[in-house]
């Protein structure tokens, strides 16, 4: 599965740190990705309109512009998915960057196992929404399995009894698994638009939820925590 | 050589030079001056004519001002140039158009002509004279062209006076010319301008087509001219002379005379200040005008007193240094100050010198002369032209109506004679001797003397030896005597009476000026001691706001900048001081560091006259001042006082910013040596990751055929937990420095302390390894009010902490409670616990607990950093020693209010099948 996804895929890097352009070059290379490098804003925006890549790492602390202003320009004519790198205390920048329309992030520094993931599920992610692969209708990861279809939730084999907010929140991170996703963003799509700054609640919820589906909630393996920003679930293990 | 070393003063005086030099030849543009004898003379043209050839150069040449007085040719040159806007200005109906200095320096262009620089600006304009707008272009660095006449000069201005006939009220200071840079003279014959006005040529205004005519008289032309030429020539003697020295164009004058003029309020000195200026000019000596103040000029009539306002102006106007001295001889101040000053020279008025004393043999030009000694003394006889000194209507108003309180005076010197003369009759009833009749009158004299002033002292003299004539000496009530032994008693008895008099008198006017002289240190010492004692902006605006108030009967304000803007610092619903565009002016004193306001002569139109608070640093705010009538104010010795208060106040506040600086200095080096320590200490820390992530990757670059895969391994999984460690220290550091910046914005909100826990023990998974983590929160879902960011990184260094100071395969227990709004968190150990006397130590920069066990790696900011979230949140952290042994660290977060309702049950409508 990861070889038919890398086939050939183009994957873009804007990054000005020579280095973490090199181990990219090397690691994506290695799994089969062609890659095209820039370190500008400027030279990135050339690259990406001469050849249209499958997807673009893009560096947030770029020296000639603000890549949020990228991300906005991209989003105007494409849905080619966005993976941003920052530094770890720019919790602001990276909320910012994806209600801009990038798809993910990365957090400096980040191993090869974690990128990899991360551009797998944001491919997958943008052929589903291009129609291109029918959405898996069940979910695993452990002894959790969550069946869409018939709104139903499993631990091992015994029923996971969920209210109905616990579950669309519970779906709604299932159908984006891997990917993260911001209280706001989540907030909005559950408890209606207007609700978005008493984003507590959706934190009781998703503790109720750790409750109910993890082994230890004090150290969850489900539900991760992306501290500032949102949540992410694991990745479907089928 | 020794005699060839500079005195201190001189070189100050270099380096003043070269001070101003050096700055002056930076910014200030130049003016070049097109100089005529008359109007007509062709100025404007030649101006134009030069601007037209710039302009072709690719010079930047704008019209700022241009009076073609409707002139073809001179409208012709006109054309192409660029224009300033013209600033329309309605006066009384009328609408004046004048030279907009704002858009002028909006523009900036590179050189801007701007025509008539005697002209006198509408009222309600920046500046009430033109060359001053000039002035301030010059400043701003753009160049000026622009024209004048020899009548507008204010030296020459009483010479015109004569020559012409035609007193010419608008004249621009000698000083402006001093400074141009270039002189240009524009000269026709005399008959050729007599021809030109006969064509028609010169513009003559209708109104003044008669003063006109007198003017454009033949010889009165030539003299002008020759006026005209003279000064040019002045000044190239002086551009040659500078040019010999090898000097800057704006330099000041070789400073190798310096002259000095007595400033009278008789209505002749105007001229005496002028014949000294053109002395001065004549003989390049920087000119001095003082003024010596002592009571009798207190007492002077309103008129005199604005006549001496009016003098001292035009001194300055022409340029003179102007001073103002207290004291009692004139003619011993005046000797002292031109000895302080190295004057050469000192030019006196002759019919000024009107004997002050009765008995005072020495005119005040004969003392000087006589105790002169190595200084010239000149004697000009000063011509009354009170004509030509300009009156100015909002100069001081001296109306002292005592009248009735004079006429009760006369009435008591009657009283007191008639006294005397009740008590020499008695004694000429008991019989006593004469010479007892004439001390009952002396006294009286001198009882008159000490009461009242000197001309009561002096009638009382004259009466006594009246009635002493009449009522006591044979042939009784007529004034003759047969006696002529009594004309010696009655010369006696006058210069007795009179000495008395002059004695007690001059007694008096030295304690009056002993008095003002206490008052006034007196107030100034106070205000001195009391600002000195006073820390603050506000502290000082308003005790100096007070005590000028008190003193000076007005309204004060002081202004102090504030983001770049003056704004008053108390009192800011004042009427004046809410005002835009009095705070314009303010900020014009304030920029130029002048007086200006009510009073002064730039932008006069203002309700309030505002003095720039000026130290050594440079201005600090600025006062205004506001009252009914700002006349006495600008009495000299009110002013000097006033400014003494405000350079009192200037220095205090100086005071206060360098005490501020001071503060903000001793801070920054505490924080350097924080930051060099915090350097030293992490250094270390950061170099044995470094050494392990190194020494790791070469040994399987070097290595790597001999390495077998799990050792290959291995060493990978430690450069990989290395790196983590790096990471976290670096964060840890990031997060410090913000921290101790005071730059952290913490964003509060409820978050379950079981997610708090969740993504820390997360980012810690390498380091918990097999470590068993007991969590036990009551209520299960214990929420907690903080910056989730800073709290994750809180109890990453607390398990950190604990996973490193305790021994491997213990475990770490975390309990959570609520108390009240009160959010407790404990991490215990099962670790040696921590050192009794440690207990506050261990959340200090830099420290490292005494027993950590072998593995010593990791940084000493971790708890410190703990420390400083805690307070950013108003929390606490504290450290002790469980019973069972093991450092137990407790943390405390208050909230504002109860943590929100987390009732599962809200909620009932359940999906799904079977309840677990």
């Amino acid at each position: 599965m990861t070889d038919n996804l890398a086939e050939r895929r183009l994957i873009a890097v804007i990054e000005d740190e020579a280095p973490i352009r090199k181990f990219l070059r090397a690691s994506l290379g290695a799994e089969g990705y062609r890659v095209a490098e820039a370190d500008t804003v400027q030279s990135g925006l050339r690259m990406i309109t001469q050849e249209p890549p499958d997807l673009i790492v893009l560096d947030l602390g770029l020296p000639d512009g603000d890549g949020r202003a990228l991300i906005v320009e991209i989003r105007g004519w494409s849905t080619v998915p966005i993976i941003v790198v920052s530094a770890h205390d720019q919790e602001r920048e990276k909320i910012a960057a994806l209600d801009a329309g990038a798809d993910d992030y990365l957090t400096k520094p980040f191993g090869v196992g974690e990128l990899l993931a991360r551009l797998r599920v944001a491919i997958r992610h943008h052929n589903n929404t291009t129609g291109l692969e029918s959405l898996s209708q069940t979910y695993r990861h452990g002894p959790v399995r969550i069946e869409l279809g018939s709104r139903r939730v499993f631990l091992d084999q015994d029923d996971v009894r969920l209210t109905k907010k616990e579950f669309d929140l519970l779906a709604l991170l299932a159908r984006n698994a891997g990917r993260v996703m911001t209280h706001r963003h989540l907030l909005k799509e559950i408890w209606g638009p207007q609700s978005t700054h008493e984003s507590h609640y959706l934190r009781v919820f998703v503790a109720n939820l750790r409750k109910k589906l993890e082994a230890e909630p004090a150290r969850p393996k489900l539900i991760i925590t992306e501290q500032g920003v949102g949540y992410r679930l694991a990745e479907s293990e089928v | 050589m020794q005699d060839d070393r500079p005195t201190p003063e001189q070189m100050l005086a270099r380096l003043q030079t070269e001070g101003d030099d050096a700055s002056a030849v930076k910014r200030r543009g130049k003016l070049k001056i097109f100089f005529g004898y008359a109007a007509g003379v062709g100025k404007t043209y030649a101006m134009l004519q030069e601007a037209q050839r710039l302009k072709a150069e690719g010079h930047d040449v704008v019209v700022g001002y241009v009076e073609p007085h409707g002139r073809a040719e001179t409208e012709a040159l006109l054309d192409g140039l660029e224009r300033v806007p013209l600033r329309q200005v309605n006066h009384r109906g009328a609408t004046l158009n004048e030279f907009n200095l704002d858009a002028a320096l909006t523009r900036r262009p590179e050189i801007v002509l701007v025509d008539e620089l005697a002209h006198t600006n509408a009222p309600q304009s920046v500046h009430s004279k033109r060359w001053q707008d000039v002035e301030e272009l010059l400043q701003a660095g753009i160049n000026v062209y622009s024209t004048c006449n020899v009548q507008h000069v204010e030296s020459l201005n009483d010479v015109v006076a004569k020559i012409s006939g035609v007193v010419v009220r608008e004249t621009v200071p000698d000083d402006v010319f001093r400074r141009a840079d270039e002189l240009s003279i524009v000269d026709i014959a005399p008959d050729e301008l007599l021809a030109r006005l006969r064509e028609g040529k010169v513009y003559v205004p209708a109104q003044a087509a008669r003063a006109l005519e007198r003017f454009f008289r033949h010889e009165n032309l030539f003299a002008l001219r020759e006026l005209a030429l003279r000064r040019v020539t002045e000044r190239v003697h002086v551009d040659v002379e500078t040019a010999r020295h090898g000097r800057g164009a704006n330099d000041v004058w070789p400073t190798g005379e310096t002259l000095l003029v007595c400033v009278e309020p008789s209505p002749s000195s105007a001229s005496v200040i002028r014949a000294a200026k053109r002395l001065a000019n004549a003989i390049q000596a920087e000119l001095v005008a003082v003024h010596i103040e002592n009571a009798s000029t207190q007492k002077l009539s309103s008129e005199s007193r604005n006549r001496l306002l009016n003098h001292l102006r035009l001194a300055e106007r022409l340029g003179a240094e102007t001073v103002t001295l207290a004291g009692d001889d004139l003619v011993e101040e005046t000797l002292a100050l031109a000895r302080r000053k190295n004057v050469t020279k000192i030019v006196i008025g002759k019919s000024e010198a009107t004997h002050r004393w009765f008995f005072q043999r020495l005119s005040i030009t004969d003392r000087l002369i006589q105790d002169s000694g190595e200084i010239d003394i000149y004697v000009i006889r000063g011509k009354a032209d009170g004509d030509s000194v300009e009156s100015d209507s909002s100069a001081a108003h001296f109306a002292t109506p005592f009248n009735a309180a004079r006429s009760f005076e006369w009435v008591g010197t009657l009283g007191i004679l008639g006294l005397a003369t009740g008590l020499a009759s008695l004694l000429d009833w008991l019989n006593t001797s004469e010479a007892n009749i004439v001390m009952a009158f002396l006294l009286g004299v001198v009882c008159v003397a000490l009461k009242y002033r000197r001309w009561h002292a002096v009638v009382a003299s004259v009466g006594a030896v009246l009635l002493f004539d009449i009522f006591f000496t044979t042939p009784y009530y007529k004034v003759v005597v047969d006696d002529a032994q009594y004309l010696v008693t009655f010369v006696v008895m006058m210069f007795v009476g009179l000495i008395v008099t002059a004695l007690t008198s001059r007694l008096r006017e030295t304690l009056w000026q002993t008095q003002r002289n206490t008052r006034q240190t007196e107030a100034l010492y106070q205000l001195g001691r009391k600002l000195s004692g006073i820390n603050g902006q506000q502290f000082l605006a308003s005790e100096a706001e007070r005590a000028i108030s008190e003193l000076f009967q007005v309204q004060a304000i002081v202004l102090l900048p504030e983001d770049g803007m003056l704004r008053p610092v108390l009192h800011r619903g004042a009427s004046f001081a809410a005002n835009p565009s009095e705070l314009a002016v303010a900020r014009w004193a304030f920029v130029h560091e002048k007086i200006a306001g009510r009073g002064t002569e730039t932008l006069t139109a203002s309700q309030a006259t505002y003095l720039p608070l000026l130290s050594p640093a440079g201005a600090m705010g600025v006062l205004a001042v506001q009252a009914e009538d700002v006349g006495p104010l600008f009495i000299p010795e009110s002013r000097r006082v006033l400014e003494a208060y405000a350079s009192q106040l200037a220095l205090a506040l100086e005071r206060d910013r360098l005490a501020i600086e001071g503060q903000a200095a001793t801070s920054s080096i505490e924080r350097e040596q924080l930051r060099s320590t915090l350097l030293a200490s992490v250094s270390h820390d950061l170099r044995t990751p470094l050494a392990v992530i190194s020494g790791a990757s070469s040994s399987i670059l070097h290595a790597n055929s001999k390495l077998d895969t799990a050792t290959q391994r291995e060493l990978l999984e430690t450069i990989h937990e290395e790196s983590d460690r790096l990471s976290r220290l670096v964060e840890n550091l990031l997060r410090l420095t913000q921290l101790s910046s005071g730059r952290v914005e913490i964003i509060k909100e409820w978050f379950p302390v079981e997610e708090l826990l969740g993504s820390a023990l997360g980012r810690l998974e390498h380091s918990l390894g097999s470590r068993g983590v007991k969590v036990e929160l009551v209520p299960s879902m214990l929420m907690a009010q903080c910056d989730s960011v800073l709290m994750e990184q809180v109890l990453i260094n607390l398990l950190e902490n604990a996973c490193r100071y305790s021994p491997v395969g213990t475990a770490i227990e975390i309990r959570g409670h609520q108390q009240g709004k009160r959010t407790i968190l404990e991490i215990a150990d099962h670790g040696p616990g921590i050192l009794k006397g440690d207990e506050e130590r261990v959340f200090e920069k830099f420290q490292r607990g005494e027993q950590s066990i072998a593995d010593s790696r990791g940084v000493g900011l971790g708890l410190a950093i703990c420390k400083a979230v805690m307070d950013v949140h108003g929390g606490r952290i504290t450290v002790s020693n469980a019973e069972a042994g093991g450092a137990v660290f407790r943390l405390e977060l208050a909230a504002d209010e109860m943590p929100p309702t987390t009732d599962e049950n809200t909620e009932n409508e359940h999906i799904g099948g079977i309840q677990s």
